[in-house]
């Protein structure tokens, strides 16, 4: 375990607790699509939209990166340079996967005519998955930003507790996802 | 398109707005003459612009309040004054669309760029100095959180000057805010400017819930903290739970704007009650937000002037407690009318009677605080006479609103508008007063002038009598909000008449107000404080000089009481431990970098100007990333230095 020292232990708290305003802006994003998604105004439904083998691929995307994140979380805290910027590398390209697996899906929707535009519905499912992706994007930026300088001068101690933001960040963004997976996809095919 | 939306029609304006436009250029002009011609720029730049500290954060916070305040007066006098006019055959003097702008001006300036920007430069300067902290817990957030609340506010008067302001009303409910009913840019400048305030208020929340509760000093329990602090923390509890909803419900609307999304339109399913539903979910802990730290300040001022310790500590903070709570479960009163049913209704009707008991507590115990105390009748101790029983009315009239059959009846007019007015202008505004003339000598080493004081006090006190009193009446007989025009027969104009003598009168108070500052300023010598204790204090913050070094205490206070100063004195409990080194975070203008660019990302999106709106998304990332690449963002004083520094401030003393 890396024990962090006052002030780094201000930070990941400062940290949790913006994570759980997030987690209020979700929910907020959750409720509204609660309240709208049978709003169809003669569209299609989730259950005609929704392809859960796509889905299913973004969700293992997305886990699997967890655990490579928790991997090279552990390889920095050996100080193994190379394992770490190895597993954040797999991280990075899980994640882009899971975005380009996204991005297509909204592609294909629009493409057929069932973009945001069309229903009250389809805006809240375009917000809550898309304000997702987008942090998924803003997690991708911030890794890049936190291994470059990993990569030119190697772990040293202030890394750590960037680390441990950035991990929390995207551990949480699963959690996210897993509701997003259950309440908009799973709920909506059934 | 490289110009978007903007075209030289956003520059064409009436005679009113252009006159406001000159005011501000001439003041802005004035300003920067008398900055460079008492040679002041450098000063300005390096002690204020550029600073980290929170004392001076709290500063800037507090100017820029009081600039929105002289601006939300100037509309508040201008609706008091068209409806004076506007009767029967005269039109009065604004017209409908202009007139519609004012009122939304004035709402949003004083709830978001007076209210939060008094409440956070109170946060700032005192809750720091409470704990007996030197710092907050991140110096660089807090300068963010000022620079975007700035930012916001430089956007909601850019409107008067390029284009035009929402004339939605201050929360902007749709579909009227909705792209159908308010095609132009006005709407979009309210929801980007609300937006990056609400970020910076998000922000600072969450910077002062950490310093609050990692770095208090030893022996301070939670138990055993100031009032004043307490309160802030609820108020910050708050601000974290209720600021990301307005970010969401805010981003939704927008969307709806500028995609063309359908969450709040009237067709393709879209659903108006949802965003009324939400706003008044942040909306309502929104009004706890900023009354919370005036009832610190009351019972820091009624305790100190009292000098007595405060009445039912545990019960205040209990009391806190209960109020944060309740404060999320009452939104629906806000719209009685929406038809939620009568079970739904009487639900929210009964929570927000409940929410009467704490605040109850919390007035009776400040008047037993004073119970055989002995009270000093300072300005302070005025502003809560004033506050005590206007807020006492505004509370009896909130128990009628919120009783559903009754809302019924005056829902949205203008005994609505007396109500909320007692609780948030007394509330608020008088606490605000009440701390800012009790604060004002630990910031600048000088208290303010009494006899000035006590003038202003007078005027907003009977002034807000004469302005609102009337506008209960008026709204018992059918008058309701946002009147831009009525009939002479309906018999109201000689109300507000009066009405308009009030805040007449509430505007002398405010030019007492600018007297007193200049005359203080000007005569300071009189009013010197040398001690650092001007009023026999009770909390730390009077336990270091006025002002108070960049590091607040050159040794960390050791606590055993809720009233620590208080209790070091009687036992002259004051240790001389060696001095030990101390950090300082170093200036950077990176914050105000970050302000501007989120400015020019706010004013590029509200005008469709993508690639400024990119540009500004770009720069706040660089800035972000400079910071992270600063290896030494601290530099540390030695316990020499400290020693020197102790010595001079002892030096000016005596």
């Amino acid at each position: 375990m890396i024990t962090l020292s006052e002030t780094e232990d201000r930070t990941v708290l400062g940290f949790w607790v913006y994570l759980m305003t997030d987690c209020i802006l979700f929910a907020t994003l959750f409720a509204t699509y609660g309240i709208l998604y049978k709003n169809t105004y003669g569209g299609p439904s989730g259950k005609e939209l929704f392809d859960l083998r796509l889905v299913m691929a973004e969700t293992f995307c997305l886990l699997i990166s967890s655990f490579t994140c928790g991997l090279a979380c552990l390889s920095a805290e050996k100080y193994n340079k190379v394992k770490t910027l190895l597993w954040f590398g797999v991280t990075f390209l899980l994640g882009a996967a899971f975005l380009t697996l996204e991005l297509s899906e909204f592609a294909h929707l629009v493409r057929e005519g069932n973009s945001w535009e069309r229903s009250a519905f389809l805006s809240a499912f375009f917000t809550l998955v898309g304000t997702h992706g987008l942090h998924i994007s803003f997690g991708l930026l911030w890794m890049l930003i936190l291994c470059i300088p990993i990569f030119w001068q190697g772990i040293n101690s202030t890394c750590f507790k960037r680390l441990t933001c950035l991990k929390l960040f995207w551990h949480f963004l699963d959690v996210v996802w897993i509701f997003i997976f259950t309440f908009v996809y799973f709920m909506g095919v059934l | 398109m490289l110009f978007g939306k903007l075209t030289a029609d956003a520059f064409k304006h009436d005679a009113i707005e252009m006159g406001a436009n000159l005011f501000m250029l001439i003041s802005l002009l004035g300003v920067l003459a008398f900055l460079i011609y008492f040679k002041k720029t450098k000063w300005l730049w390096k002690e204020y612009l550029t600073s980290l500290d929170p004392k001076r954060i709290g500063v800037m916070y507090i100017v820029v309040a009081f600039l929105m305040l002289f601006k939300g007066l100037v509309d508040g006098l201008m609706i008091r004054a068209q409806q004076i006019l506007s009767v029967g055959n005269s039109q009065g003097y604004l017209e409908p669309a202009h007139f519609q702008q004012v009122f939304s001006a004035h709402g949003t300036t004083m709830i978001f760029f007076v209210g939060m920007g008094v409440v956070f430069g109170l946060f700032n300067l005192i809750v720091p100095l409470q704990i007996g902290a030197r710092d907050v817990a991140f110096p660089f957030l807090n300068s963010i959180g000022f620079w975007l609340f700035a930012a916001a506010a430089l956007l909601v008067n850019a409107s008067l000057a390029i284009g035009n302001f929402s004339a939605a009303g201050w929360l902007a409910y749709p579909p009227l805010s909705g792209l159908e009913y308010s095609p132009d840019v006005g709407v979009d400048y309210w929801i980007w400017s609300l937006q990056i305030a609400g970020v910076g208020s998000l922000i600072s929340g969450i910077n002062f819930i950490i310093t609050i509760c990692k770095m208090r000093c030893p022996g301070m329990t939670f138990m055993k903290m100031p009032l004043f602090t307490w309160c802030a923390l609820g108020s910050l509890i708050l601000i974290i739970f209720a600021f990301p909803i307005l970010t969401a419900t805010l981003g939704m609307l927008s969307l709806d704007r500028l995609l063309g999304m359908h969450f709040f339109t009237t067709s393709f399913g879209g659903n108006a009650m949802m965003y009324i539903n939400l706003i008044w979910a942040w909306g309502h802990p929104e009004v706890y937000i900023l009354i919370f730290p005036a009832f610190g300040i009351f019972s820091e001022v009624v305790s100190t002037f009292s000098q007595k310790r405060l009445f039912g500590y545990t019960s205040m903070v209990w009391a806190i407690a209960a109020i944060t709570f309740l404060s999320f479960i009452v939104w629906v009163h806000h719209f009685f009318t929406m038809g939620a049913g009568a079970n739904v209704n009487a639900f929210f009707g009964i929570m927000t009677m409940l929410i009467a008991v704490p605040t109850g507590v919390k007035v009776f115990n400040w008047l037993f605080t004073q119970y055989r105390g002995k009270i000093r009748f300072t300005t302070p101790m005025l502003w809560f006479f004033g506050f005590v029983i206007t807020f006492t009315i505004g509370g009896m009239a909130g128990m009628l609103l919120a009783i559903p059959p009754i809302d019924f009846q005056v829902h949205n007019s203008l005994f609505l508008i007396a109500h909320f007015h007692s609780m948030i202008l007394t509330g608020v505004l008088f606490g605000f007063f009440a701390g800012f003339t009790y604060w004002f000598p630990k910031f600048t080493g000088f208290k303010l002038n009494e006899k000035l004081g006590r003038c202003a006090c007078w005027c907003w006190t009977i002034g807000f009598l004469v302005a609102f009193m009337p506008l209960y009446t008026l709204g018992l007989m059918g008058a309701t909000r946002r009147l831009n025009h009525y009939d002479a027969d309906t018999g109201w104009q000689p109300f507000f008449i009066i009405a308009g003598f009030g805040v007449a009168l509430i505007t002398t108070g405010f030019i007492f107000q600018v007297l007193q500052i200049l005359v203080s300023i000007i005569k300071r010598k009189e009013n010197l404080d040398t001690t650092g204790d001007p009023w026999d204090g009770r909390t730390l913050e009077w336990a270091t000089s006025s002002p108070p070094p960049v590091y607040n205490f050159a040794r960390t206070p050791i606590v055993h009481d809720t009233e620590p100063f208080w209790d070091k004195k009687e036992k002259g409990d004051f240790p001389q431990m060696p001095y030990e080194e101390i950090h300082v975070p170093k200036d950077t203008p990176l914050g105000l970098l970050i302000g501007a660019f989120s400015f020019l990302f706010g004013f590029g999106i509200i005008w469709h100007i993508f690639w400024l709106a990119g540009l500004g998304f770009l720069g706040i990332i660089v800035c972000m990333i400079i910071r992270l690449e600063d290896k030494h963002p601290e530099y540390s004083l030695s316990p020499t230095d400290v020693m020197n520094i102790e010595n001079k401030l002892q030096g000016t003393k005596s």
